[in-house]
């Protein structure tokens, strides 16, 4: 059986977690990939928790239920660290990326798990910087990428201005495409 | 992207690929009611009809029993009609459903499954569709976005074909499949058009060189029995009709469709019977255990009404034990499927021992874990000859229960 | 269709002409009978406007009687026209 890659992500509503999830399966599917991403459906109001998923595959997938043991995790907000078990069912080398000021050591301190590798990025920084808004989906995605090496940096930003092109301004695109950039070159691992 | 044929490989929802079918089957009139987790269908329709990407009549609503009955005034004009529900929707057309059937008026339907009230819930399950089994509706299930896509648009040829006549109902799974994006391919546009064809009424209402009456009265001293066989017998001629819509397709797809998809079916001894997208994750667990030299099937029914009884027991005659799995309840008795898989096997010489899970009311994750469960309890079953309990369920909470 | 029957099973019942009330003879029903006088009649059509079955007879704008094979003797007639020309009789 080919292994098929799976992705937890936690965010607040609003944070664009659901948006990163489809849009990181977009990518793997231009690239020749099978793909799933959908999101848990609760109480979808601005700042409540939430989760969303991506699956990535060579092979076809047809696994029809959330991630119970995600290779990844990726946290849009460390206020979630207090609330949310967010290395729950994680796979022994797997990868937990936060978006936060804080050390990779500091961390793992608060996550209180020895599993997986930990890599930190201040993603809301670079959100502020480059689009002026703190919402961190588009650098989480840019960290995401250079830490798992499951879709290319080109490939990423290419999608990226390719889906949205017509959604947004050209200055936005550009301002998402320097966040993606920044934030593969910033993130820290342990 | 390479674009290694015409096809378009692309990442949608089981909505977004519906409402893609829908725009490529070019109905004359879509009738429009929203209802979670439906909405997306029709919102993306309209869209079509503002792009002026269709010819649709975009027709808006009250309620669902009014979106039903446009349906029907609609198709008895001559039009090709199409509208989608879910739920509760599904529910308060309910009367309508037997008129449109009973008036054998092919329009399509997709129904996105999900529970029914109460306590609320918004979520997965099959109470809808199952409570409408008797309505007279062709019904059709899919696994995943791509099956929902392709049933819709098989659904025309199935439902205006001359020998049936029939409505019929596309499911697919709430939220599991609607919301969640997947990989699909569409057809190229011209190959979908000329696969659907064009509607030719039988009788149209709107014909107004050859008047024709409709709905009319067939009381005691007519013909209201005779009528009821004639359209049963239209569902029985429909088995041949899914078949040879099926063969059409897998020209222009590539892909096949029968009455149900065997999964590693032949030489297993145990197998799993279910519908929609419960049946991708239990392939995925029967690869898994498969690895663990287990023999392990599953018969993932496609159609559930015409029910195909002779050949799931052909199917499934050679098995040691079988689960049929339910997610819908038919309090006081065991699930729908369950009645209907046991009746199909009931006349065989011999015959697999069959027990019965709940699984997933109201969007209860059916995962891995449960798919597991289900074949444990099997191989008990299909080890003793035994079985110790017909009905489960899977994933229940334990609970306290007060009163 | 001009030879279909109702034993002629359409799908979903579809009748396939029109006009097919016109074989449906009411007039067995009536347990009153309209009595019309000619010589009364002011001939203001409100009785043919007002009978729910088309059975007041007209012809070149004026009432010429009624047709008993479909007058189902409801009194509609009666209770409407303004100049008491009908009145209802047994049987």
């Amino acid at each position: 059986m080919e292994k098929c890659i799976e992705v937890r992500w936690h965010g607040r509503g609003g944070q664009g977690a659901v948006t990163a999830a489809k849009f990181l399966a977009g990518t793997a599917l231009a690239g020749g990939k099978n793909i799933q991403a959908f999101p848990e459906y609760g109480p979808e109001r601005m700042g409540a928790p939430i989760q969303a998923f991506t699956r990535i595959s060579s092979a076809p997938i047809s696994i029809y239920c959330p991630v119970e043991n995600p290779n990844i995790v990726v946290v849009l907000d460390e206020t979630l660290l207090d609330i949310v078990e967010v290395a729950k069912g994680l796979s022994k080398d797997g990868v937990i990326l936060i978006n936060t000021l804080d050390d990779p050591a500091d961390v793992r301190k608060k996550l209180g798990t020895k599993k997986g590798k930990v890599y930190t990025v201040d993603a809301t920084s670079i959100a502020l910087d480059t689009l002026g808004k703190p919402i961190p989906n588009t650098p989480m995605i840019g960290a995401l990428v250079k830490v798992t090496g499951l879709v290319s940096l080109g490939d990423t930003t290419d999608y990226f201005t390719e889906s949205f092109s017509k959604k947004f301004s050209q200055q936005i695109l550009k301002g998402n495409v320097e966040a993606i950039k920044r934030a593969y070159k910033e993130v820290r691992g342990e | 992207m390479k674009n290694i044929s015409k096809k378009r490989v692309v990442a949608t929802t089981g909505n977004g690929a519906v409402a893609e079918a829908m725009k490529q089957i070019n109905p004359d009139v879509l009738v429009a009611y929203p209802i979670t987790p439906q909405t997306a269908i029709v919102q993306d329709f309209s869209q079509f009809v503002a792009d002026g990407a269709v010819d649709s009549e975009y027709v808006t609503v009250e309620s669902e029993h009014s979106s039903m009955s446009a349906c029907i005034g609609a198709s008895a004009a001559g039009a090709r009609v199409m509208t989608a529900t879910s739920s509760q929707g599904l529910a308060l057309m309910h009367e309508m459903l037997y008129i449109a059937a009973g008036s054998r008026l092919p329009i399509i339907m997709p129904n996105v499954n999900r529970a029914l009230s109460a306590p609320i819930n918004i979520h997965c399950d099959h109470s809808d569709s199952m409570g409408a089994r008797d309505t007279g509706w062709i019904q059709l299930y899919s696994e995943n976005a791509q099956e929902a896509y392709d049933n819709t648009i098989q659904a025309v040829r199935i439902a205006e074909n001359k020998k049936v006549l029939l409505p019929v109902m596309v499911n697919l799974d709430g939220f599991i499949i609607s919301h969640g994006i997947e990989k699909a391919e569409f057809i190229e546009d011209r190959k979908v058009k000329s696969f659907v064809g064009e509607r030719k009424p039988f009788l149209p209402l709107l014909d107004v060189d050859n008047p024709v009456t409709y709905g009319p009265f067939d009381g005691l001293g007519g013909y209201f029995m005779e009528h009821k066989k004639n359209q049963a017998d239209a569902m029985e001629r429909a088995r041949d009709v899914i078949l040879e819509a099926a063969e059409d397709f897998a020209k222009i797809s590539g892909r096949k469709y029968g009455f149900f998809e065997e999964y590693l079916l032949d030489d297993a001894e145990i197998a799993i019977v279910t519908l929609n997208s419960s049946a991708g994750t239990t392939k995925h667990v029967i690869n898994e255990l498969r690895a663990e030299g287990l023999p392990v099937g599953l018969l993932k029914l496609r159609v559930f009404r015409p029910f195909p009884a002779k050949e799931l027991a052909e199917a499934l005659k050679h098995l040691k034990a079988v689960a049929v799995l339910d997610r819908a309840l038919s309090s006081g008795f065991v699930g729908p499927l369950f009645s209907e898989v046991q009746t199909a096997l009931f006349n065989l010489e011999t015959r697999p021992k069959v027990i019965n899970f709940i699984y997933g009311l109201g969007g209860r994750d059916y995962t891995l874990h449960e798919a597991r469960k289900a074949f444990e309890e099997l191989m008990t079953v299909a080890k003793t000859g035994k079985i110790k309990k017909t009905l489960g369920y899977l994933g229940l909470k334990e609970v306290e229960v007060l009163v | 269709m001009k030879d279909w029957r109702a034993n002629k099973l359409m799908p979903g019942a579809i009748i396939p002409k029109g006009g097919t009330a016109r074989e449906y003879k009411t007039g067995g029903w009536r347990s009153a009978t309209p009595k019309w006088d000619e010589e009364k009649c002011k001939q203001c059509l409100i009785c043919w406007i007002s009978c729910p079955e088309g059975a007041v007879l007209v012809k070149d704008g004026k009432v010429r009687g009624i047709d008993m094979d479909y007058c189902k003797g409801c009194g509609i007639c009666v209770a409407e026209c303004p100049f008491e020309v009908i009145e209802m009789v047994g049987g």
